[in-house]
């Protein structure tokens, strides 16, 4: 099974590099973009075909690695 | 309880009342020998440089996080470095009163093992500050800072990518009302941290973690001499701490 994971600095947490990828952005003449957050791309593949144990381990590695709850937010695919 | 302290007191004499500090070595550590020698050159005292894979920590007194890009700050600074096998005696340390000091990445190690509250996020600028700071001691209390005197301003530089400390408001309001925040930058905010914070410290102030580099400013030739008393701090509270067994056990 593969899982794919996605971390993100949190909504209300400063993204400096996002902020300095929309003002590029800007000065290129994208203005419509209002916001940018960059984050983490993750592929996992699991040597697990259990899809509800697969759910909970994937749970466990956000919260003690993949992502800091402090600053980050994370959420995750199975296929 | 007289059995533990006389043992603690035995072991001192042994070593000839030296305090001993242990400077922990990850794979990309790369400020661990500035450390080592901040150490012999300001104090004297017996120093070694411990591996990552180490999981006793028992022979020291004050252990030292160095400066540097463990395990090439993957994923995270601090984030792969915090599950070294050394890590569960060094919180053990911590539990035990131990004087622990995290400088630069090993500040992002502690925060990351939850040693100490926040995170940290790319400086707001995104370059990379290599410079002196300005900073104001903002507490007297911790054993790395006894030798200062409050609202002092230190020169000490700084050398980091990721120095942007944050917390949320509720820590912020816990580390002020319990004198937890150890170092403010002066002037300009090099990286964008929460309330201008360079350093802070847990709530006994025996672990302290700070985004300057103490160990760079032991001497004029340096630029600066202004990191020295971090060291004298720490050994004089040790002094403290055990000196004040001796008369208890008296």
């Amino acid at each position: 099974m593969k899982a794919t994971v996605y971390v993100t600095i949190r909504q209300n947490v400063l993204d400096p590099q996002g902020k300095a990828v929309r003002d590029a952005l800007g000065t290129l003449g994208f203005g419509e973009v209002k916001d940018v957050r960059i984050g983490k791309y993750m592929e996992l593949e699991l040597a697990t075909e259990d899809r509800a144990e697969a759910e909970a381990r994937i749970r466990e590695m956000c919260e003690k690695l993949l992502a800091n709850p402090v600053i980050e937010d994370y959420r995750f695919e199975l296929a | 309880m007289e059995t533990s302290r006389s043992v603690e007191l035995g072991a001192l004499a042994e070593r000839g009342g030296q305090m001993k500090f242990a400077v922990i070595v990850f794979p990309g550590s790369n400020c661990d020998v500035d450390c080592y020698k901040a150490v012999e050159d300001t104090i004297g005292q017996p120093v070694d440089y411990v591996w990552h894979t180490e999981t006793d920590l028992s022979g020291y007194d004050c252990i030292l996080l160095p400066g540097g890009f463990s395990y090439g700050d993957y994923l995270r600074c601090g984030a792969i470095a915090r599950f070294a096998p050394v890590m569960n005696a060094l919180v053990k340390a911590a539990e035990e009163g131990k004087f622990i000091l995290g400088i630069c990445n090993g500040f992002q190690i502690l925060l990351e093992a939850g040693l100490l509250p926040g995170a940290m996020l790319r400086n707001r600028s995104l370059k990379f500050r290599c410079h002196p700071a300005a900073l104001r001691v903002e507490t007297t209390r911790t054993v790395f800072t006894s030798d200062y005197a409050r609202g002092e301003i230190l020169n000490i530089p700084i050398a980091h990518g990721e120095g942007n400390y944050y917390c949320d408001e509720a820590t912020l309001v816990e580390l002020k009302a319990s004198d937890q925040i150890v170092f403010r930058y002066v002037g300009e905010n090099p990286n964008g941290s929460v309330d201008d914070i360079a350093g802070i410290c847990n709530k006994a102030g025996n672990v302290v973690g700070m985004m300057p580099h103490p160990e760079r400013a032991v001497s004029a030739l340096l630029g600066s001499e202004d990191g020295k008393r971090m060291f004298t701090s720490v050994l004089n509270a040790w002094r403290v701490k055990h000196g004040t067994a001796a008369i208890s056990g008296a």
